[in-house]
């Protein structure tokens, strides 16, 4: 079967510092993979490239079978930011961003039809956040936030998911949300690529984990990945409870 | 307000060419205002509007309409800006900096050496009063076209004020979204220079977006409130130059001014009384959120956990 995201080789330099060296990694349809590594150990550098968003010196990428440019031209690629990436005080509500995510399904003026409407509530009824789709987006608790992300995403309607940190600083209610639609979205054959810190909920939504530093230091099931001596050499901390405090609390 | 006064100022000609011309750049300006307070490009105004500086005294040395030599200017301008940026470890605001200035101590260099056939102080400070009709001509076209553009391409646009990120992932040119939006703002400088000049200019570029902003929490309405505005500030400012015998663009922009302060002071959600009001009544006007906060978390919750139990039985 061919894989959902494929990365070969991919190596990224920032001017003299090697960012990513030499990546491999595949992501099946319908299946979910945890991306486990510590702050600058490329995570974000891995998606900015799969998104066309830095230069790659080596390497290559391939969504869907093809060419990245391919499959975002066509809306197959969702990527979910981090809340902190977003502007808090930009004068939108809740259902004008999620609308945002079927505008490449428009018109150049970008009017909405009915169907595009029909989207919007589908995706804020699946994220919970029906209640709140006129309200500002600064006026949001941060999961909630995070939950409108996700939602534009599955207006979107991506096949390829790519999410960064979806659980830094986000509530109980809105990770439980968040998950839950994530495991939805792999039933349904989507594939899912996700950025953490929050080794706990790893194991219960990722099957397949990769741990990253710069390179690849482990690829499994999860659970082979996230030992004791392997987190020791992603975050060079001791014991995977001092790594997860020391980088994901804040 | 004196009635008469109005009816007699608005009687002459030149009073109803200078409204024409003011009222256009306002309409343009405003509209423009309210994307480049949002990216945080306002500096990028300042830049473009300095940076025409010597594109229209070339233009006057070549005999070309000045719309020629201020557009290419702008648009270079911001090219080269960008170059500086991205070749540079230079933060962008020091880019700016350094190239507006030097574009425009350039155009101050030039008209020194030609002082008899343009005057500085009408291209700095406008020259509403005295607009001739080729003047005119250029204004309503030029402004006519960035104000298609402007509301056509308003939700591209905003999208790429707020995420362009997203707009690149979901396979929108975005880096043409933003070359057009810095097209505009050229295009935009352009048509103001005729009303407020070169200096003046930038305030029509920030202000109202900014007072429209401390109105609403809303883009759609952002982009009714701040031409509504700059258009009461360019009657009233044009009308108040005449009453006062004094100088029309200045007045158009402190009455823009004037208006944000009122925005600051009484806007009905961020209002600087209002928020002292707030804290007094115990925020009486924020009531709302925090119940249907709680609401929404709630549901989330509930209809979480049946389903994540059922994950990894399906193989697609």
């Amino acid at each position: 079967m061919t894989p959902a995201l494929q990365v070969r080789g991919l190596t990224v330099r920032y001017r003299e510092v090697l960012a990513l060296d030499d990546v491999h990694l595949a992501v099946a349809p319908g299946e979910a993979c945890g991306l486990v590594g510590m702050n600058g150990s490329g995570k974000s550098t891995l998606f900015r490239a799969v998104l066309g968003l830095v230069p790659t010196s080596r390497g290559d990428v391939e969504v869907l079978g093809g060419s990245p440019q391919h499959a975002r031209a066509r809306g197959e690629v969702g990527y979910v930011p981090q809340t902190d990436d977003v502007d808090r005080d930009f004068p939108v509500s809740v259902a004008d961003v999620v609308l945002m995510g079927r505008y490449h399904l428009m018109g150049w003026r970008r009017r909405p039809r009915a169907a595009d409407h029909a989207a919007v509530e589908a995706a804020l009824d699946r994220v919970r956040l029906t209640e709140l789709a006129g309200r500002q987006i600064g006026r949001l608790s941060g999961g909630q936030r995070q939950r409108v992300l996700l939602a534009r995403a599955l207006a979107q309607q991506a096949r390829v998911l790519l999410l960064d940190e979806p659980f830094t600083g986000v509530d109980a209610a809105s990770e439980a949300a968040v998950s839950s639609v994530l495991r939805e979205l792999v039933a349904d054959g989507c594939s899912v690529l996700l950025s953490t810190h929050d080794l706990a909920t790893l194991p219960d939504l990722c099957e397949r984990s990769v741990l990253l530093h710069r390179r690849v230091l482990a690829e499994g099931p999860t659970a082979q990945v996230l030992t004791p001596e392997n987190l020791a050499l992603a975050f060079g901390l001791g014991t995977p409870g001092s790594a997860r405090r020391g980088t994901g609390a804040r | 307000m004196n009635l008469d006064l109005v009816t007699e100022a608005f009687g002459f000609a030149f009073m109803q060419r200078a409204l024409l011309v003011t009222v256009v750049a306002s309409i343009v300006c405003a509209l423009l205002s309210c994307w480049l307070v949002l990216i945080g490009w306002s500096l990028m105004g300042d830049a473009v509007s300095h940076a025409v500086l010597p594109g229209v005294v070339l233009s006057y040395l070549f005999g070309l309409p000045f719309a020629v030599g201020a557009f290419v200017f702008g648009i270079g301008a911001v090219a080269l800006i960008g170059t500086v940026r991205e070749t540079t470890r230079l933060k962008e605001d020091a880019a700016i900096g350094v190239v507006f200035t030097t574009v425009f101590a350039f155009g101050v260099v030039l008209v020194s050496v030609t002082p008899s056939q343009v005057d500085l102080s009408h291209i700095l400070f406008g020259n509403v009063l005295g607009v001739s009709d080729v003047d005119i001509v250029q204004v309503l076209v030029l402004g006519a076209v960035a104000f298609a553009v402007l509301v056509l391409l308003r939700r591209d646009l905003t999208l790429y004020s707020f995420d362009r990120v997203h707009a690149h992932v979901i396979g929108l040119r975005a880096r043409r979204t933003g070359a057009i939006l810095l097209g505009l703002l050229a295009l935009t400088v352009v048509v103001a220079l005729q009303a407020v000049g070169v200096v003046l200019a930038v305030a029509m570029l920030i202000t109202p977006g900014a007072t429209a902003f401390l109105l609403t929490d809303r883009i759609s309405r952002m982009l009714l409130i701040a031409p509504t505005i700059a258009v009461a500030c360019a009657v009233v400012g044009i009308w108040a130059s005449y009453a006062l015998d004094a100088a029309s663009a200045g007045l158009v922009v402190v009455c823009q001014g004037l208006a944000f302060t009122l925005a600051y002071l009484f806007s009905p959600t961020q209002g600087l009384l209002r928020r002292h009001g707030a804290l007094r009544a115990g925020g009486r006007g924020r009531q709302r959120a925090p119940l249907s906060l709680t609401a929404a978390e709630g549901t989330g919750v509930g209809s979480v956990l049946p389903s994540a139990e059922t994950d990894g039985t399906r193989a697609p």
